[in-house]
C-alpha cells in the first residue's frame, strides 16, 4: 500500500479536504438558516467515498443515500453546481428539484442519491444489469449505511446480484447507526459482510478510515468485479463524526465515544502516514490552503446563484408533453 | 388546558400505555422533533419499556409485526416515521391489515395503528413530502385519522390505540405539530366519522382536513374581514371513514364550496369530496365547486418551488372569491 | 383471423422486442410465459438474456428496471398481480416516478410495468384489486387501462415507446377476449379518450373491462329508448378532460363506471373536474358507479354480489333520464 506514487496521496488528501470543507459551509450555512431542510453530513467517512470512487471511470454509475455530499463530489461533480443544488439554486445540478438528499450528475455517472433508506440498492443492479446486456464495460457501485440492512429489499438485491452475476460493487458505510439507533440496537448481525455469504458473494470488511485500505480494497475489488466475476461487497467501519442530520442533539451517544472517534479521522491518519513518510508539512498546508480557497469560491458563487423561477415548478415531471396532462 | 398538536399526541401516547397492558409500540419516534411532546412522553417510554421495541429500518417488517401482534389479542402502535416511508410498508398495511378481518369472514382483528408524520413541511423535497390520505382512503378495511387540531389529536389517537377494532392510520401532519388548542380534560370525543364545524357561515363552506384546517380558519378570517363574506369551515377529521353528510348539510346551507386540500390535486382527497358535491349536492350547488390543492407535480426541494406549490391561507381566499363571485348562469331542472 | 387479448399482447411484445433491441422483458416465471402466459414463447425467439426470469422480490426487480432504465434499457417489468405492487410501492412512487423530477429533467425512466387487475372469479381479496387510482395520484406516472385486444395492442406501443413510467394494467376477464386485429393496426396515442359508441341522452365513461359492460349496458337500453354514449378512457394518467366535456355538452348527463372501489377512485377526479369544467352543461347529478367499500371477498355469489355490471349502469342511467 505505500508503494503508491505521491501525487496519488496528495490527491487523495486534497479530495478528503475537499468533502470535509464542502460540508463544514453546509453545517456553517445550515445553523445560519440558508440551507433549506435537513442535509445529512459524512464527516469522518469521506475516506470511503475517495478510496472507492478513485477506481471508479467517469461513466461508471454510482448510487448514494441520503448522506450523498461526499460520494458526489469524490466521483468528480462540481462543486459550485453541487452546493448549489443544496441550497436550491436554479444552478444546481438537480435545478433546485432534487436538493441534497436527491443529488443526481448524470453526465459524471452519479445516478442520484436517495432519502430513502436501501432505496439505492435494487436501482443500482437494474443500472449494473444494463452495463451487462450492453456490454459496455461500465459497472455500478451502491454507497449504503449499515442500517440499510435491515430493510428486505438488500436482501433481495443480494441474491438477485448474484444470481446474475451483477457488475455492482455494494458499498457498505458501516458507521454504526441507523439514524439515531446504534448497530448493536438494530442488528444481531454484528458484520454486514455476513450477509453476502449465504448468496455466494465475496466479501470483506475492512477499516473504511484508512483511504488507503479502502483504496486498495476497492481496486481489488473493482478488477474483479470489471473482470465479469460478478458482484463484491464491501463493508468500510467508519464513524459518523456528525449526527444524523444538521442538527441532531445526538443524546444517543457520549462525548467519550465521539473523542474516541475523532482519534480515527481519516484526515489525520492520511496526514500522519505522509509525514511520517518524510513529506514536508508545508506542501500539506499548500494543498488545504487551495482547497479551502477553491470551495469557498464555489460556495460564495452558489449563494449568489439565482433561485428558481416558481413559474418553472412544473417542468420536468414527464420527459414529452402528453397532450391533457396538465389542467388550466 | 392550552397543548400542541405533538403534546396531544404524547399525551395519547402515554395515557394509553398506562391504560392498556396490552398497547405495544413498535418505534418511538411519533412526535418526530417536537423537544416539548419528546419530554412529556419520555418518562412513558422509560416507564413502559419492556414493551417499546427498538426498531431497525425495516418498515415492512416492522408493520407486518404490529399486525401479528393485534391479531394475537394485542394492541399496537408502529411508528413509520415520515409519512412516505409507508410505502415500504404498503403491502403490509393494505394487502394485510386491511383484508384479515374480511378475508377470514371476521375471525380475526387487526387493531393496530400505524402512525406516519406525512405532508409538506418545508424542503423535505420528493421523497419526504408525501400526503398519504388519498391513497389509503381508498382501501376499504382501514381507518384514515387526519386531525387538523391539538384536541382531535389527542382524542382521535387515544381512541384508536385504545378503542378502535380496525386497523388506523393516524396521520399527524410535519407544520401541525407546534399548532396549539384548547382540550378540556376528561370532555367526550365527537366521535370518529364525524367531521367537525370549526367555524359557522352562511357564504361559503369550506372543507379540509389536516393542515388545511388552520390555514381555512385563517382564511375565513380574512374573508369575513377584508370581504364581508360569513364562512363556514368545516374539518373532516378523517378520510375513511368520510362525514360526506356533515358536507352535504354545509354545503346545503351555504350554496358554494371551497375543498382546501394538500394531496395532490388529481385523485386526492379534494376529488371525492367534489365527486359526492356533484352527485348528491348538485342542486344545493350555485356555483362550481372550487379544489385548492397541490398541482400534479412530485414537490421539489427548492423553497420558492416549494411555496409556490403550498395550499396558502391567501390561496384559499382566491379560490373562495372565484366561486363567491361566480354564479350559475342556467337554470337547473333537478 | 380472430385472436385472444393474451395472443394480440404477445404479438405487440414480440414485434416491439424485434424492433428495439434495447427492450428486455423481465418479470417473475415470464420466460415460461407469465402467469397468464402472454409472453410464451418469446423466450425461444429472443433469448434468455431478453425474457428473464426473476426471483420472487418484486421490490428489487421493479428498482432493478428503474435503474436499467435510467441507464439504457428500455425494460418491460411484469408485476404478476397489480396487488403484489403493494410490495413495489416504495420504488413506484418514491423512485421510478419522481425520478425525472428530481434530477431537473437529467434522467429518464422509459419502463412498462405490466401487470394484471381486476376480478376474474374466485380470487378473492390479495388477487383480484383494482387499485390503478393510487398509480394516478403520483405525478410522473402514466396509467394506461385498455378495453380490448386491439386497443391494448396500440396503447403498449405507444407505452413502450415513451421515455417515463408507465404502468399498463390489463384486466384479467379481457384475456379471453378475441378481436380481429388489422395489418394496419398502429401505436395509439396516450392521453386522449376514444368515443366507444356515440349516442345523445347519458356519457357513460368508463376504461379497462368496464368499456365492455358500458356497452352491453348502452344497447340494452337503446331498446328502452335511451340513447347512450360510451366513453373509453384509455388512458387515467393523463385524463383527458376535453374529450368528456364535448360528450357531456352533447349529453348534460353522465354516469362514471368502473370496477375499481368507488370512493376515491378514477370516478371521483373525473366527476370532481366535470362538476367544474361542465358545472353549467349538466343537468343532473353526476353518478358514479364502482364497487362498494369492501374487499373482494371468495365465494362467487359474494364477489358477483360486490362487483358492478351492466345493471348498475343500467340503473343509473334510468334514474338521470327518468
Amino acid at each position: 500500500m505505500t508503494d503508491l506514487a505521491l501525487d496519488k496521496l496528495y490527491g487523495f488528501y486534497e479530495q478528503l479536504w475537499r468533502i470535509r470543507l464542502f460540508e463544514g459551509h453546509v453545517q456553517r450555512l445550515a445553523a445560519k438558516g440558508e440551507v433549506p431542510g435537513f442535509p445529512h453530513l459524512s464527516t469522518g467517512q469521506e475516506a470511503v467515498a475517495v478510496g472507492v470512487c478513485a477506481h471508479l471511470a467517469a461513466n461508471d454509475y454510482v448510487f448514494s443515500s441520503h448522506r450523498a455530499h461526499g460520494h458526489v463530489l469524490a466521483k468528480g461533480s462540481d462543486p459550485y453546481a453541487t452546493f448549489a443544488e443544496i441550497i436550491g439554486r436554479q444552478d444546481g445540478l438537480c435545478r433546485g428539484r432534487g436538493g441534497s438528499m436527491h443529488l443526481v450528475d448524470a453526465a459524471n455517472g452519479v445516478m442520484g442519491a436517495t432519502g430513502v433508506v436501501a432505496g439505492n440498492l435494487s436501482l443500482a443492479a437494474g443500472a449494473a444489469w444494463a452495463a451487462q446486456a450492453l456490454g459496455d464495460g461500465r459497472i455500478a457501485v451502491v454507497f449504503f449505511g449499515d442500517g440499510a440492512t435491515g430493510a428486505g429489499v438488500f436482501h433481495e438485491t443480494l441474491n438477485l446480484a448474484s444470481l446474475w452475476q451483477l457488475p455492482l460493487l455494494f458499498v457498505c458505510e458501516n458507521n454504526g447507526y441507523a439514524e439515531f439507533t446504534s448497530r448493536e440496537e438494530h442488528s444481531k448481525v454484528a458484520k454486514v459482510s455476513a450477509f453476502a455469504a449465504p448468496y455466494h458473494l465475496p466479501a470483506e470488511t475492512i477499516d473504511g478510515n484508512d483511504v488507503l485500505v479502502v483504496n486498495a480494497a476497492a481496486a481489488a475489488a473493482v478488477r474483479s468485479i470489471r473482470s465479469g466475476a460478478g458482484p463484491r461487497l464491501l463493508e468500510c467501519m467508519t464513524y459518523r463524526m456528525a449526527g444524523h442530520y444538521v442538527g441532531d442533539a445526538q443524546r444517543y451517544r457520549s462525548k467519550e465515544e465521539l473523542a474516541a472517534m475523532k482519534e480515527k479521522d481519516p484526515i489525520d491518519r492520511l496526514r500522519a502516514h505522509l509525514t511520517q513518510r518524510g513529506e514536508p508539512a508545508a506542501e500539506l498546508e499548500a494543498i488545504e490552503k487551495r482547497v479551502a480557497s477553491e470551495v469557498q469560491a464555489a460556495v460564495e458563487r452558489a449563494r449568489q446563484a439565482a433561485r428558481p423561477d416558481p413559474a418553472t415548478v412544473l417542468d420536468y415531471v414527464y420527459s414529452q408533453p402528453l397532450s391533457t396532462t396538465a389542467e388550466a | 388546558m392550552k397543548i400542541s398538536f405533538a403534546q396531544g399526541v404524547a399525551m395519547a401516547i402515554s395515557e394509553s400505555l398506562a391504560a392498556d397492558s396490552r398497547l405495544l409500540l413498535i418505534g418511538n419516534g411519533f412526535v418526530g422533533l417536537n423537544m416539548e411532546a419528546r419530554a412529556l412522553l419520555e418518562p412513558a417510554l422509560r416507564e413502559f419499556a419492556d414493551r417499546i421495541l427498538v426498531a431497525p429500518v425495516s418498515e415492512l417488517a416492522l408493520a407486518g409485526a404490529g399486525i401479528g401482534a393485534a391479531m394475537a389479542g394485542q394492541r399496537a402502535a408502529v411508528d413509520l416515521s415520515t409519512g412516505s416511508f409507508i410505502f415500504q410498508a404498503f403491502a403490509q398495511v393494505v394487502n394485510e391489515a386491511a383484508n384479515v378481518h374480511y378475508m377470514s369472514g371476521g375471525q380475526t382483528t387487526a387493531p393496530v395503528t400505524f402512525c406516519s408524520l406525512a405532508g409538506m413541511r418545508s424542503a423535505g423535497a420528493a421523497q419526504h413530502s408525501h400526503r398519504i390520505q388519498a391513497m389509503l382512503g381508498q382501501v376499504p378495511g382501514l381507518q384514515v385519522l387526519v386531525p387538523g387540531g391539538a384536541d382531535d389529536a389527542y382524542h382521535m389517537l387515544k381512541w384508536a390505540l385504545l378503542q378502535s377494532q380496525n386497523p388506523t392510520v393516524f396521520i399527524s401532519h410535519a407544520l401541525l405539530l407546534g399548532e396549539t388548542g384548547e382540550l378540556t380534560p376528561g370532555a367526550p370525543m365527537l366521535p370518529v366519522g364525524k367531521a367537525r364545524i370549526r367555524r359557522e357561515g352562511r357564504d361559503l363552506s369550506i372543507i379540509a382536513s389536516s393542515i388545511t384546517v388552520p390555514r381555512a380558519l385563517e382564511a375565513a378570517q380574512s374573508l369575513e374581514r377584508d370581504h364581508g363574506f360569513s364562512v363556514e369551515v368545516v374539518d373532516l377529521r378523517s378520510i375513511a371513514p368520510l362525514d360526506r353528510d356533515t358536507v352535504l348539510k354545509s354545503v346545503a346551507k351555504t350554496g358554494r364550496a371551497v375543498i382546501a386540500d394538500e394531496c395532490h390535486r388529481s385523485f386526492g382527497v379534494a376529488a371525492e369530496i367534489a365527486a359526492t358535491l356533484a352527485e348528491e349536492g348538485l342542486a344545493y350547488l350555485k356555483a362550481p365547486v372550487c379544489r385548492v390543492a397541490v398541482p400534479d407535480v412530485p414537490v421539489p426541494f427548492s423553497p420558492p418551488l416549494e411555496a409556490e406549490l403550498t395550499v396558502t391561507a391567501d390561496k384559499i381566499v382566491a379560490g373562495a372569491l372565484k366561486v363567491l363571485n361566480a354564479g350559475s348562469t342556467m337554470r337547473r331542472p333537478v | 383471423m380472430e385472436t385472444t387479448f393474451i395472443e394480440i399482447m404477445r404479438q405487440a411484445l414480440d414485434e416491439e422486442m424485434t424492433r428495439d433491441a434495447s427492450v428486455y422483458l423481465i418479470g417473475e416465471d415470464v420466460a415460461a410465459g407469465g402467469a397468464f402466459g402472454v409472453s410464451r414463447g418469446l423466450v425461444d425467439k429472443h433469448g434468455p438474456l431478453r425474457v428473464r426470469n426473476t426471483p420472487i422480490s418484486e421490490a428489487a426487480i421493479t428498482g432493478l428496471a428503474t435503474g436499467a432504465a435510467l441507464c439504457g434499457l428500455r425494460p418491460v417489468l411484469e408485476i404478476m398481480f397489480i396487488d403484489f405492487a403493494t410490495l413495489a410501492m416504495d420504488c413506484l412512487v418514491n423512485q421510478s416516478a419522481k425520478y425525472r423530477y428530481m434530477s431537473g429533467g437529467q434522467l429518464s425512466v422509459p419502463m412498462v410495468v405490466r401487470t394484471q387487475a381486476g376480478a376474474a372469479g374466485g380470487a378473492a381479496a390479495q388477487h383480484s384489486q383494482s387499485l390503478e387510482s393510487w398509480f394516478i395520484h403520483v405525478p410522473g406516472l402514466v396509467v394506461v387501462a385498455p378495453s380490448s385486444p386491439v386497443e391494448a395492442y396500440g396503447l403498449f406501443k405507444s407505452s413502450l415507446r415513451l421515455d417515463d413510467p408507465v404502468l399498463f394494467i390489463e384486466h384479467k376477464r379481457l384475456y379471453a377476449m378475441k378481436e380481429h386485429l388489422p395489418a394496419d393496426a398502429a401505436a395509439i396515442p396516450l392521453g386522449r379518450a376514444r368515443v366507444a359508441r356515440e349516442g345523445s341522452d347519458v356519457t357513460v365513461i368508463a376504461y379497462s373491462a368496464m368499456v365492455r359492460t358500458a356497452l352491453e349496458a348502452a344497447q340494452q337500453l337503446a331498446q328502452e329508448g335511451v340513447s347512450v354514449e360510451v366513453i373509453d378512457l384509455r388512458t387515467l394518467a393523463p385524463l383527458d378532460i376535453e374529450t368528456l366535456v364535448r360528450s357531456v355538452t352533447k349529453t348534460r348527463r353522465v354516469v362514471i363506471a368502473h370496477e375499481a372501489v368507488e370512493c376515491g377512485g378514477v370516478g371521483a377526479e373525473v366527476a370532481a373536474r366535470l362538476g367544474a369544467a361542465a358545472f353549467d352543461e349538466l343537468d343532473a347529478p353526476i353518478m358514479r358507479v364502482g364497487c362498494p367499500f369492501a374487499p373482494i371477498p371468495f365465494a362467487p355469489e359474494l364477489e358477483q354480489a360486490l362487483l358492478p355490471g351492466r345493471e348498475q349502469i343500467v340503473r343509473a342511467v334510468r334514474e338521470l333520464t327518468s
